[in-house]
This record gives structure tokens, C-alpha cells and sequence, in this order.
């Protein structure tokens, strides 16, 4: 299968942004220093709107709040990391407690830059994020996918999280954000796989019968796909972060339906190894032989 | 339709944070900002009780939320909170809690209590008044202590550089910070590029006269000195 392998998702990202700033006088952008070349541009055509504030990324979130709170529709960018985890009380109170809202754009995924160690992987941000009431959380899987959701979020004023990855399906998807796009319908078991994990998933499950419910809108969770799937007691939840991030969204949903769940994601573990997010999807089970191996033996059991 | 609002004077206001009853009140904090804020909104800002969604008025962010008395007796005696809803502080049903929420309060500008959050936010604020062409000004209250979080910092070092002419930051100096701060907090915000004053926290001309000096193309620290916490 062909693998695209490329940083298109976060190029498309500046690209748009820097569109975003040019058609809508509400959007500011906000980077510590991530991101300020692809932007330069963009921040010489708008200087009091595309706003470098250096590696200060609790700033960065906090400028973001002021912003809103100034009548602006801000979008703050980083690696995932610096985005999510280092300035997360920026998040509760400076947005969140403030009710204002912005999109927080992040690039690294979990472990994008796998070479640079452990300080730059992430897989704990969606669980962070997902803690905190009110976020609306994107994992596309496709550059286009990515575009779209970015585009629907500048158009709102809520807080948003859209988590951009290196690793992307090949093909699009034809999503509509907030729903669970039905990729294929089985009788054996469910599958509800996150972002850029589906062409994994979909080589992992070619000759099963199985439903494919492909997320990129992960919160709220679109328990109502997931209730009106084909009955089926095993559910497969595949996500590129933490595992398990939304085994909780899953027993909601199926509340009153017995059901037996297989949560796959990265594991809780500090995975001291460099390489790439290959070597790191493999060592966590999650490139498709690694699913394939797992969701035979959940089945047979 | 007429609104009458209530005009009430600096001797009422030990009345109206007595009228504030509860156990956890961070007094000695609540009484170390009263004159500033009261200068603040008696001499200074530019505020409306009618109108707190003005996109041009001037915003005053508490950001050391601890000891809200002196903040919300002022905000009663501008027409901003009913004085008789202040026995309620702290109360489970109450819109006055021991941090100010803006939800809560039209008129507060942010919900604060955790230390260090601010002075971002009103590095943000007035950026964007600042991409607006807002004539607004933004003033931040922080203490001595609450400098200690690093987060201030990020803050100061921005908006120096970047000249932010419509920001003061007011920090309350009742020497409560735990380690000091060596050459003087205003010296810390110099080397950043602020303009720096340093008055008696309790004068109010001295305070008036502070927020009055022309800062141009560079934010403001006021250091407001008052009484040492024991």
C-alpha cells in the first residue's frame, strides 16, 4: 500500500491559516516560534494578527485567551507538547474557565518525532484535552480532511483541538465534522478507528466482516453512529494516541448493550526508543500486522 | 428606561466589605489592593456599569484574584454589584466567590484566582485592541508574590519588546514574596523596557498621578507599595 509519509498536513495548515488571516479580520494566529518561518509571510501582511510571542507557550495560550476575550477568533499552534501538556492550566482557566474559545493546532502527533525522544512525543494529549469540558477534538487522517476541519472551526467560537500527524491515509475521506464517517458495514464486530490509523486498519481487516466507523470528529464522540452500527458485541476501538482515550465514550454509548471492547492506542509506558513513527506504531502494535494479530485473538476468544 | 446607579464614596467602603462574611477571605490581601482599585475605577478607567460590553472600555484585570473584598466593595460602590448581594460571598448559590468569575459578574473582566494567568491574558487583550485601533487601556493587578510565577515573566519580556503602550500592570507590593526581589520589582520590568513608577500605595493623587504618566510605545508598571504583610 502506498504510505504518505510527508508533513502535507501541517504545510496545508500554514497555507490555510495564513488564507484564513487574509479573508477574516477575527482570526489571529499565535506560535512560539514553531511554525514562524511558514508564517512569515502571512505575518508581514498582517503584523498585529500573526503574533510570535517566542518560546513562551504559556503566553501563547494566555495571548490567545486575551485575544478572545478582545472579540478576535485566535488559533494557537506547537508541537503537540507545547501546546497541550506545558501550558495545560492555559487551557482550564485562560480559555476554558474565561469561556472563550480557539483552536489549538498541533503538529508531533505522539511520536512524530520519534528521534527527538520522549520530550517531544504526545500521546496523552487528547486524554488531556478530552478531561477538560467544552472541547470539540479533530484527528483527521488526510491533509483534505485536515483542511476542512480547520476551516469549520475558524468558522465557530468554540475551543477547538485539531491534531495534525505525519503519518495519513492515502485517500480522503468524504467526512462531516462532528459525525463518524461509515466506512463499511460488517456483522462480526465493530471498529471505530481514529484519524490516520484507517489504511492500517483497513489492510488489518480486508477479509473480516467487520463495521468500520472512521472517526476525525473523536469529542464529542458520535455515540449515535456507534448505537446505530449493526448489532455486533465486540467492539474494536483504534486510536493513534493513548490507548484507550475513548474506552469511556464507548461504554456510554452502549450503555445498555452488552459489549466486549478491545481498546488499541499507544501504550502507557515510556517507550525509550528513537527511529521513527513506524518503528514506534509497530512497537505499540498499531501498524496493521500488529492490529491484525490483536483483533484475531480478541475475536477468537 | 432610566437606571439609577448607585454612587457611593471611599469612606463606605469598609462598610461594604464588612458586609462580606465568610471565613476564607485572604483579608490581609483583600485590604493590601483597596486604594489602587479604588483609584482605578474612581479616577482612571473608562467603565460603564451600563455598559460593560463597550468594545472600547477599558478593562482592569484582577489578576491576583485572592482577596476579591476590596475588589467587589468598589464594583458596589460604581453600580457594578448590588451591595445587598455581598453577605452572600461565598456562598454555594452566590455570584461573589473568593475568586471573581466574570460569568458571574458583568463587569469583572476575568475569572482568576490561580496565580500567574493575567498578565498573559492582558498581553492579549490589548494586542488585539491594539489590532482593533481601540483607544482602550488595560490595566493588570498582580502582588509581589504572584510575580513569582514564571508565567509573569513570558508576559513582561513580550510585552516590552513589543512596546504595548495601552498596558499597565499594577503590582501590589506588600513584600509577601518569599524570596524577595532583589534591585526592586521595577527594575525587573525595566530591563524588559517598561516604564517604571514606584508610589505609595496608599496615596491616591501619587496612584492617580502614576496611571497618568505618557508611556509612549512602551507598557507601564506601576509599583504600588502598601503596609508589610506580618
Amino acid at each position: 500500500m502506498t504510505l504518505v509519509t510527508q508533513s502535507v498536513m501541517r504545510e496545508r495548515f500554514y497555507a490555510t491559516a495564513a488564507e484564513l488571516v487574509d479573508r477574516d479580520d477575527r482570526i489571529a494566529v499565535v506560535i512560539a516560534e514553531i511554525g514562524g518561518s511558514a508564517l512569515m509571510a502571512a505575518k508581514r501582511r498582517h503584523p498585529d494578527r500573526v503574533i510570535n510571542v517566542g518560546i513562551r507557550e504559556q503566553l501563547m495560550v494566555a495571548v490567545a485567551g486575551g485575544l478572545a476575550l478582545a472579540g478576535f477568533r485566535p488559533i494557537a499552534h506547537s508541537y503537540a507538547p507545547f501546546v497541550v501538556e506545558r501550558p495545560f492550566e492555559m487551557l482550564k482557566l485562560d480559555l476554558g474557565h474565561q469561556d472563550v474559545g480557539a483552536i489549538l493546532v498541533s503538529v508531533g502527533a505522539s511520536y512524530d518525532s520519534a528521534a527527538s525522544g520522549r520530550t517531544h512525543q504526545s500521546p496523552e494529549d487528547v486524554a488531556l484535552v478530552a478531561a477538560l469540558p467544552g472541547w470539540r477534538v479533530f484527528v483527521p487522517g488526510h491533509p483534505d480532511e485536515a483542511d476542512l476541519l480547520l476551516r469549520t472551526a475558524a468558522a465557530d467560537d468554540d475551543r477547538v483541538y485539531l491534531r495534525l500527524a505525519e503519518q495519513s491515509n492515502a485517500a480522503a475521506r468524504p467526512i462531516e465534522p462532528g459525525r463518524f464517517h461509515v466506512e463499511r458495514r460488517g456483522r462480526e464486530a465493530t471498529v471505530i478507528v481514529v484519524g490516520p490509523l484507517l489504511d492500517p486498519v483497513l489492510e488489518a481487516t480486508a477479509d473480516l466482516d467487520l463495521t468500520v466507523l472512521y472517526a476525525t470528529t473523536v469529542r464529542p464522540f458520535d455515540r449515535e453512529a456507534l448505537r446505530s452500527a449493526p448489532l455486533a458485541r465486540d467492539v474494536i476501538l483504534v486510536e493513534p494516541y493513548l490507548a484507550g482515550t475513548s474506552s469511556s465514550e464507548v461504554a456510554e454509548a452502549l450503555v445498555d448493550t452488552p459489549h466486549r471492547l478491545l481498546a488499541l492506542g499507544v501504550s502507557n509506558v515510556e517507550h525509550r526508543r528513537y527511529g521513527t513513527w513506524r518503528d514506534h506504531n509497530a512497537a505499540h502494535g498499531l501498524d496493521a500486522a500488529g492490529i491484525r494479530a490483536r483483533v484475531l485473538s480478541f475475536l477468537a476468544a | 428606561m432610566s437606571v439609577t446607579v448607585p454612587v457611593l464614596h471611599y469612606a463606605d467602603l469598609e462598610r461594604l466589605m464588612a458586609l462580606q462574611l465568610g471565613d476564607e477571605k485572604h483579608s490581609r490581601s483583600a485590604t493590601s489592593t483597596l486604594d489602587v482599585i479604588w483609584v482605578l475605577y474612581d479616577r482612571v478607567l473608562r467603565v460603564d456599569p451600563l455598559a460593560t460590553t463597550d468594545p472600547h472600555r477599558d478593562r482592569f484585570l484582577l489578576s491576583k484574584g485572592h482577596g476579591p473584598m476590596a475588589y467587589y466593595a468598589v464594583l458596589a460602590a460604581k453600580g457594578f454589584i448590588d451591595p445587598e448581594t455581598l453577605p452572600t460571598f461565598g456562598r454555594y448559590d452566590s455570584r461573589l466567590g473568593h475568586h471573581p468569575d466574570r460569568k458571574c459578574v458583568p463587569g469583572i473582566e476575568i475569572s482568576s484566582g490561580s496565580l500567574g494567568h493575567g498578565l498573559g491574558i492582558a498581553v492579549g487583550m490589548a494586542l488585539g485592541l491594539r489590532a482593533r485601533r481601540s483607544p482602550a487601556r488595560v490595566f493588570c493587578l498582580v502582588g509581589d508574590a504572584e510575580l513569582e510565577e514564571g508565567s509573569n515573566h513570558e508576559a513582561i519580556a513580550y510585552a516590552g519588546r513589543f512596546g504595548l503602550e495601552r498596558l499597565t500592570c499594577v503590582v501590589v507590593d506588600n513584600r509577601s514574596s518569599s524570596l524577595g526581589w532583589p534591585g526592586g520589582i521595577a527594575s525587573r520590568f525595566a530591563l524588559e523596557g517598561w516604564s517604571t513608577a514606584t508610589v505609595d500605595g496608599r496615596d491616591h493623587e501619587a496612584l492617580e498621578r502614576a496611571f497618568a504618566v505618557d508611556h509612549a510605545r512602551r507598557p507601564q508598571v506601576v509599583v504600588a507599595v502598601v503596609e508589610q504583610v506580618s
